[in-house]
């Protein structure tokens, strides 16, 4: 894990980079692009792309439309924009007829910091999950951003991709080590499961260190793909280390850390505590202050697992 | 399916024919389904005739056909309208409509893709002319010349989403696109223009850059000409206000709101075939 880099600006690269060679690749924005990184590919290639203006509902309605004419489509916005403006078209004109479109969205969760909660959507997840026929990834780094959108321009059918605003430390050191679609485990341990994704994968593997010293053993998972979820690889681990915490930055009444629980419960009930947003709006604020505000630290991990492991029978 | 010939009386009584039947169909599967929406259905049959048996090159043994022109019913409710066209076009058995919203059934209450012939699903009011108007411009990307026609209700006009997509398809000069307006001026709870007024409907949609034409939906010979008119112009969309009536063809249904969403008791269905019967 050494150094840092911003996922959205990947996504403006491989765009950029797949449009090369895949004539069939277009390109949607809300007047967003310059901040969602897809004005790249318009400057590259303005043929196949298309700002619509604000007006995120028009935008996924020519998604939709284009994708019919075998069309691969990426249409961005924010994230408060790209799914909370849009659930009704997503569902009715996407996920219904399984077009193959692609909303990357940008600025999630609380990363957008200072413009406060009108643009922190933490709910993306659970609609986006809601919905059948819905790819759901929430990449951890740059290199899983690329390796995400490379994999997902090759599959046709829907797909959410969320993405934040700021910088996050890599987690990998290339996309040759990634596999999407798998909960994958980038530590080994014994005593506990750390199920994360996105921008807590990194606090989790802070974490992991952080409990080592203490002489617990943490395995973490790496859970980029939501939906379809790999319920094999959580149950394998929960069996391995009998205790579970989950760390997302999204409302935790309905994220990824009650996908977990609703798994093990059904096929293997473990300990499992949440890190999350307590549901609740957030506030304007500097996103690394808003991180400790809301309990989206490594300390809470490592408090929770101890809690965990605590409650194990 | 493809009578490109010039339209002369006896081509205009075979398509009037087709519409009374399309209008014989969609009472027979609404009472049959004990449930849908026959006024917006009667009132767009003349149009979906036009488009399905003279304007559009389509194929029913080849759905997905790439020389196909499209058509999209953004007013998903008048599917028995398009089904009974689908039907009569050969996509699938026209004993299927009975089966109308029926579990296992081809025929969903709302159109959607595993119906053959059907694009996309659609219901959810408003979204028509933005999937209209992407088609519109993959088909362009593409350098096909098939065109894309969209059926909209008026009521719907008074969706948000509808003007996003009014502002777009001009600013993108789809020349391929031709929406229709199924302007019968009836919304469930009563005329557009108490709900919440539309008018002046022709002049607002100028003033977003279409070329606007205004017609009589009943009228095919008229509903033809004006499309085959829009084609002249390749640089910008084309909007037809189709003025209709809610129920056209059933007298009693004939702009009566209550029939925007029920079934028609037997009794109802009797007099309506009779009705339909003695027109064909």
């Amino acid at each position: 894990m050494t150094g840092f880099g911003v996922p959205r600006d990947a996504y403006g690269e491989i765009l950029s980079e797949l449009g090369e060679t895949r004539k069939d690749i277009v390109v949607l924005d809300a007047d967003l692009s310059s901040s969602t990184k897809t004005s790249s590919f318009g400057k590259k290639f303005p043929d196949r792309f298309f700002n619509v203006g604000i007006a995120e509902q028009n935008m996924i309605g020519i998604a939709a439309g284009l994708s019919t004419t075998g069309k691969t489509v990426f249409a961005s916005s924010f994230a408060m924009f790209a799914v909370g403006r849009v659930y009704d078209q997503i569902r009715q004109s996407i996920a219904y007829s399984k077009m193959n479109v692609k909303i990357v969205a940008t600025h999630a969760g609380i990363t957008v910091g200072e413009d406060g909660v009108s643009h922190q959507m933490i709910e993306d997840i659970s609609l986006m999950c809601a919905l059948p026929n819905m790819k759901v990834i929430v990449p951890a780094d740059t290199f899983e951003t690329k390796k995400t959108i490379r994999e997902v321009s090759q599959e046709k059918g829907p797909t959410y991709v969320r993405l934040g605003r700021s910088k996050v430390p890599n987690v990998f050191n290339s996309e040759d080590e990634i596999k999407i679609g798998k909960a994958s485990t980038l530590v080994d341990g014994g005593d506990i499961t750390l199920i994360s994704s996105g921008i807590m994968v990194s606090k989790s593997l802070e974490a992991a260190q952080m409990l080592k010293k203490e002489g617990i053993s943490a395995e973490v998972i790496n859970l980029s793909t939501l939906k379809p979820i790999d319920r094999q690889g959580i149950i394998k681990s929960a069996k391995k280390t009998g205790c579970v915490v989950t760390a997302e930055e999204h409302n935790i009444y309905i994220g990824m850390g009650a996908l977990v629980s609703s798994i093990l419960s059904e096929e293997y009930p473990v300990p499992i505590l949440r890190c999350g947003i307590k549901d609740t709006f957030a506030q304007s604020g500097d996103y690394e202050l808003l991180m400790q505000i809301y309990n989206l630290t490594s300390d809470e991990i490592c408090k929770l697992s101890k809690n965990a492991i605590a409650m194990k029978r | 399916m493809n009578t490109k010939e010039t339209l002369n009386d006896s081509i205009l009584n075979d398509l009037k024919k087709r519409a009374n039947t399309i209008r014989k169909d969609i009472i027979e599967m609404i009472y049959s389904a004990k449930s849908g929406h026959p006024g917006g259905s009667l009132s767009s049959a003349d149009i979906v005739t036009a488009l399905y048996f003279h304007i559009m090159n389509h194929n029913p043994k080849d759905p997905f056909w790439a020389g196909r022109d499209r058509f999209i019913l953004s007013k998903g409710h008048a599917c028995p309208s398009l089904y009974a066209a689908l039907a009569e076009s050969g996509y699938f058995d026209v004993s299927e409509l009975k089966n109308l919203r029926k579990p296992k059934c081809l025929l969903q209450g709302h159109p959607c893709t595993m119906t053959p012939g059907i694009e996309i699903s659609t219901g959810s009011l408003g979204q028509g002319l933005s999937i209209a108007t992407g088609i519109a411009l993959g088909l362009r990307l593409d350098g096909s010349s098939s065109k894309v026609f969209a059926l909209l209700g008026d009521g719907e006009l008074q969706s948000g989403q509808i003007w996003e997509a009014m502002m777009a398809a001009p600013n993108f000069k789809l020349g391929n696109l031709t929406a229709i307006i199924d302007r019968n001026n009836l919304q469930i709870d009563g005329p557009t223009e108490k709900v919440m007024p539309l008018e002046p409907l022709k002049s607002k949609i100028e003033s977003f850059n279409w070329q606007v034409y205004e017609i009589d939906g009943h009228n095919i010979r008229e509903i033809i000409q004006t499309i085959n008119r829009g084609f002249k112009i390749t640089d910008k969309p084309k909007m037809i206000i189709a003025h209709t009536v809610k129920g056209k063809g059933v007298s009693f249904m004939e702009n009566n709101v209550s029939f925007h969403g029920k079934s028609p008791n037997d009794e109802e269905y009797r007099i309506a075939m009779k009705e339909l019967e003695a027109n064909s």
